[in-house]
């Protein structure tokens, strides 16, 4: 039964393919399908009352109703006021805190939704009820109203010269297009005058900087170091830096763990870069830059919170799982002779996530 | 009322405000509750107006290191930035501020949120339509401008979970070819972090994205006015009128109302929840990080788009640049998303050919494929929405990273095209159901035996009104290719007509005169 | 009050501590011990071992003997009948008494099934037969001991702790204890509530995937100061009012979805419709 009623049979019932009807344009290429047996709109239907237009009982109630809430928020105001008062912050006792939030909040609310639910209700209860119709105006001008804007444009144009002065024109719209270049030219001092690449490329490890606990700044020997354990490391010195120790961390920063010597596969070129399965890689994800922080000893591998990237430390911090493109730079290190574990050179790539000029 | 006379004599003599009265005042706004969700945002938008002035007072956006002194014992001694120390002062040291922060940050959840509800309202309704095409394009650019307004404002106080989020974004920026270094460099003012982003972020926030939001309501408003809002088919509605209240006194004192009402639900929600409790968190470090390091709501298909992308995809180029298609994917790939988004109404106006100006709102049903390409386009973004909570969806439905990862890439890929599928499907079933209703009546329970042995179900004819919303809506049929008057039918007339095909070749057709009368034997 | 949401597996239970006793046993000299007495014992014990916390009291050779007991009934088909480990479970000779506090402590042990790591279950022991095991593990061979009760009382610098949590801690555990996630299926637990000597045995011993944070790398001072931060958390709730899991924006957005939206929804509904 249903095939037959989907209506869309060819051609019996007047389907003319015709863009008609309550349009207020120029008709369109062909899509719409005019019907000329179509259903008409029945009109209104009849009014229904409501309780508050018969019962004039119903009405005081609602009335009474709407008053209340409203002075439901005069009280709430008042709450408000007397909360702010007598729940001051003890700044011994953060509890106060709390109190003083959610009595003051209380109060507000109660002033806010007094009003809000008590004019919705007075609007629906008591306002007039019956719909009221509008018509519309269709949004092209009248044609009129367009003849005389075309022919506003044209006196302007006429009085002006606009478009028989071609010279005159297009060296204006040669000036407007020019005057905003100076005002990009002005945000170039938004930064210092250093080649940001350069930047980017060195950190502040060089040879012989002692590798130090994060945020303390103690240097860390070798024996410290115990199979399992992971170490937040900056660069000795970093702690006490007076100006710039953020941005020197946000390159500088490293993760030191011990592993077995003989979990560790090591590429020969970087066999020198561990000491005794202690290995230090930068913190930086290649990613987008989070700390990538998570360590866990029994599988070796390093996770970044921020997009689940992960790194194998027993293969050179190669990238097994996520959005990361490059292992973590690994820095080279080995111990002084009071036993400190040190840095043998600054990394030897750029840190952290990746950029255009990265590998020149 | 003797100054009430005097009062309005005095203000139209110096502004011809009766003019504004005359025009406006017995206005007719037609009454839906879907209609409402744009309320919703633009109220939750002056609540975050209210709140962020109050917080202005207070907030400032320094960079410069200080040691914390208030009263919040695990930060006491711990240096900070004034912008960390000053939220944290809000937030401990001033009666209310609390308050104010949290109502603050709640709001502009929500203001999204409804800003996003809406939008999929006026999709799927085909509110999009001639003459309202430019007022979707200034819609979508207000979603634009409400991420940016949360991104940058929840990036202020500076602390551990939005730092990361900057960190992200520069990691973002580094990532654009030719220019990110620089790009980066510029917009942070040094090396990351910098002691320059939070002070112009704060600018961003409190003037310039402000006041270009505020102008684009205003433009918003405005064109509503004009165009006057859509109705929904229903009898005594029509395609050139508008069935409603007016605004005096019906129509104002709800949508007042629905004011304070939606301040008084944020009010309440921020009076007993906790929102970005940034002292937990503490002051921006490079080093250290958070479990569940999450963007605000909005950003989260972003975020998650990131996190989908499979590893290894750098590229060093011959010249030896770096393509970073890990990131640029995701990048450029929402780029295109969002532009679809916003053209889509030209896309379909170019499709169907119709320059009608379309004021009745539709059945979404009724337009199966613009409602199963909105259903992937949703489908879409909520995959990629999942994904950036992949880390707490494992831990809390005991799953591995790695296979919510997995299937959430199937998800984003392939969900799309099942939805399509199957939300077309319902459509065109649900409308059959309609003609089914229109024709022959609906099932009243009562079932008959009749003489022969044989039960029916009676059914029971709708009336004429209840009938009309189910028959109202337009019949479309796919474009007839003709050649152009070179006599050619070129590439783009082809391509028209097959999208025209794909729209309109499954139909059903509204219910007839005559079929109704055949039916009535 | 209830500080955040407590997921299945987050059950630990807080025992009082009372005074641990552990030492090192020479073979040959059981009577010694009882002679020579706590002093002498505890005196070599603390040039012994690695960690100069433990409370330095002998274990009584009765419950060195009703640990070996509890341990062949319970553990040693994983463990092997001497803890050398078996293919089930690795060898616990060195783990020392403070990983079976923790383990057994806490749930975890014995495992009931296998899986990405060992899951927090009711404890199946009294605090007894927990100090037996771990009195017999400890003296198969020195391992970290349970710290005197000085480094795990709570008092120290909260401020420190807070810092140490963030850079040491949070990205597993989450800024305020709240857990997260590892790769593979496994996670890190929430923190609200656990005992601070199972905190500090976690830290020292570091069990499955948690790197371990020995005494040279976090002093038990600083452990005594993270210790501090988390009884911070755990005794002030939220300022803001519930805090919904401390998850972050997550929870937030979800949140505002369903309830803000959700309820403004409703009242757009009740609004528009027609009055009775």
């Amino acid at each position: 039964m249903a095939e037959a009623h989907d209506g869309v049979d060819s051609g019996e019932t007047a389907g003319k393919a015709v863009a008609q009807q309550d349009d207020h344009s120029t008709p369109a290429p062909p899509v719409a399908v005019a019907r000329l047996d179509r259903i008409e709109n029945p009109g209104f239907p009849p009014e229904r009352l409501r309780v508050t237009d018969l019962d004039p009982k119903k009405e005081k109630q609602a009335e009474r109703a709407i008053s209340a809430l409203f002075f439901l928020s005069i009280v709430g105001s008042v709450l408000a006021v007397a909360a702010y008062i007598l729940f001051p912050i003890d700044p011994l006792d953060p509890g106060s805190i709390r109190l003083n939030n959610m009595f003051l909040g209380i109060g507000l609310t109660l002033a806010l939704l007094g009003v809000g639910i008590g004019a919705v209700h007075w609007s629906k209860a008591l306002m007039h009820g019956h719909e009221q119709v509008e018509m519309r105006h269709p949004t092209r001008g009248v044609d009129e109203t367009r003849e005389r804007a075309v022919e506003i444009f044209s006196e302007a144009n006429a009085e002006s010269g606009f478009t028989r002065r071609r010279l005159v024109r297009n060296s204006l719209i040669g000036a407007i297009i020019a005057t905003p270049i100076p005002a990009i030219a002005l945000f170039r001092d938004l930064a210092p005058a250093e080649d940001p690449v350069a930047l980017l490329k060195y950190t502040m490890w060089e040879a012989g900087t002692r590798l130090a606990r994060d945020p303390s700044g103690t240097p860390i020997k070798a024996s410290e170091v115990t199979i399992g354990s992971v170490f937040h490391v900056i660069p000795e010195g970093l702690a006490e830096l007076e100006s710039h120790r953020l941005e020197e961390k946000a390159k500088a920063a490293v993760l030191l763990m011990r592993l077995p010597v003989d979990a560790l596969n090591e590429t020969e070129d970087r066999a020198s870069w561990s000491y005794d399965g202690i290995v230090a890689y930068s913190k930086i994800c290649t990613h987008v830059g989070c700390p990538v922080a998570l360590y866990e000893q029994q599988t070796h591998h390093l996770l970044c919170p921020c997009h689940q990237s992960q790194f194998d430390v027993a293969n050179h911090c190669k990238v097994i799982f996520g959005p990361a493109a490059r292992p973590l730079p690994q820095l080279p290190i080995t111990v002084d002779e009071e036993g400190y574990l040190v840095a043998q050179s600054d990394f030897t790539e750029p840190v952290g996530p990746s950029f255009w000029e990265r590998a020149l | 009322m003797r100054f009430t006379g005097w009062a309005a004599n005095y203000v139209d003599e110096r502004t011809s405000a009766s003019t504004a009265v005359k025009s406006l005042g017995r206005k007719i706004f037609p009454d839906h509750w879907s209609f409402m969700l744009g309320e919703v945002a633009l109220y939750s938008f002056i609540v975050i107006l209210l709140s962020g002035t109050f917080l202005t007072f207070f907030f400032d956006p320094s960079m410069t290191e200080v040691i914390y002194e208030g009263s919040y014992v695990p930060l006491q001694g711990i240096p900070m930035s004034v912008a960390y120390h000053s939220s944290l002062d809000i937030s401990f040291e001033i009666r209310g501020g609390l308050l104010m922060r949290q109502v603050h940050h709640w709001a502009a959840l929500l203001f999204v949120a409804a800003i996003g509800l809406h939008m999929l309202r006026v999709f799927f309704t085909g509110a999009f339509r001639k003459p309202r095409e430019f007022n979707w394009i200034v819609g979508f650019l207000l979603f634009v401008m409400a991420m940016a307004l949360g991104f940058t404002g929840y990036s202020l106080p500076d602390d551990l979970l939005s730092g990361n989020g900057l960190r992200i974004i520069d990691g973002m920026i580094k990532a654009v070819p030719v220019a990110g270094a620089w790009i980066s460099y510029l917009l942070f003012g040094d090396e990351f972090p910098g002691t320059d982003i939070i002070p112009r972020l704060y600018v961003l926030h409190i003037m310039l994205l402000p006041a270009i939001t505020i102008a684009l309501i205003g433009i918003h408003m405005v064109l509503l006015i004009v165009n006057k809002h859509t109705q929904f088919a229903a009898p005594g509605r029509t395609n050139d009128n508008v069935v409603g209240a007016p605004v005096l006194p019906a129509f104002a004192a709800k949508a007042g109302g629905f004011f304070f009402i939606v301040f008084g639900v944020i009010m309440l929600i921020a009076s007993f929840f906790t929102i970005n409790p940034i002292w937990n968190y503490g002051p921006y470090d490079p080093s250290p990080v958070s479990a569940g390091t999450q963007p605000d709501w909005y950003i989260g298909f972003a975020d998650g788009a990131l996190r989908l992308i499979p590893p290894n995809l750098d590229f060093v180029d011959p010249f030896g640049f770096t393509w970073a298609f890990g990131v640029l994917i995701p990048l450029v790939g929402l780029l295109i998303f969002i532009a679809a988004v916003a053209l889509y109404p030209f896309f379909e106006a170019w499709v169907t050919g119709d320059r009608r100006e379309h004021h009745i709102a539709e059945r979404p049903r009724n337009a199966p494929v613009r409602t199963a390409i909105g259903a992937a386009g949703v489908t879409f973004y909520a995959a990629l929405w999942a994904a950036a909570s992949s880390d707490l969806i494992a831990t809390h439905f005991r799953l591995t990273i790695e296979g919510v990862i997995h299937a959430l890439q199937f998800a984003t890929v392939v969900g799309p095209f099942i939805a399509y599928f199957i939300t077309k499907r319902v459509c065109l079933a649900l409308q059959r159901k309609d003609r089914e209703i229109a024709l022959h009546g609906f099932e009243s329970g009562r079932v008959v035996r009749l003489p022969g042995g044989e039960y029916i179900e009676v059914h029971e004819q709708l009336d004429d009104f209840e009938r009309w919303r189910l028959v109202s809506f337009d019949e479309y049929q796919p474009l007839m290719i003709r050649p152009n008057d070179d006599g050619k039918i070129t590439v783009t007339q082809r391509v028209r007509a097959s999208l025209s095909r794909w729209f309109f070749e499954d139909r059903i057709a509204p219910v007839t005169m005559n079929e109704l009368e055949t039916q009535k034997h | 009050m209830i500080r955040r949401i407590e997921t299945l597996h987050t059950m630990a239970t807080t025992s009082a501590a009372p005074a641990r006793r552990v030492g090192r046993r020479h073979p040959l000299a059981t009577t010694a011990l009882l002679v020579v007495g706590l002093l002498a014992t505890g005196g070599a014990y603390a040039l012994a071992t690695t960690t100069a916390t433990a409370d330095t009291r002998a274990a009584s050779a009765q419950l060195i003997e009703d640990g070996g007991k509890l341990f062949a009934a319970n553990c040693a088909s994983c463990h092997g009948i001497n803890a050398e480990g078996t293919a089930a479970g690795p060898t616990l000779i060195g783990a020392g008494a403070l990983a079976v506090d923790f383990q057994v402590g806490t749930g975890r042990m014995p495992m009931a099934a296998s899986g990405p790591q060992a899951e927090i279950k009711p404890v199946q022991f009294t605090q007894e037969q927990i100090d037996a095991m771990a009195a017999w593990v400890a003296d198969l061979a020195p391992g970290p001991a349970v710290p005197a009760s000085r480094y795990i009382a709570g008092d120290g610098d909260t401020a420190i702790g807070a810092e140490l949590f963030r850079i040491n801690c949070a990205m597993c555990h989450n800024v305020a204890g709240a857990g997260g996630a590892l790769t593979e299926g496994k996670w890190a637990p929430g923190l609200a509530g656990v005992d601070p000597v199972h905190v500090y045995g976690a830290m020292v011993t570091g069990p499955q995937n948690m790197p371990v944070f020995s005494d040279l790398n976090l002093t038990p001072q600083e452990k005594n100061d993270i210790i501090t931060y988390l009884k911070y958390v755990d005794e002030n709730p939220s300022v803001g009012g519930w805090d919904l899991g401390s998850l972050g924006p997550v929870s937030e957005g979800l949140f505002i979805w369903i309830f803000g939206l959700g309820a403004l929804v409703g009242v757009t509904i009740w609004l528009t419709a027609k009055s009775n």
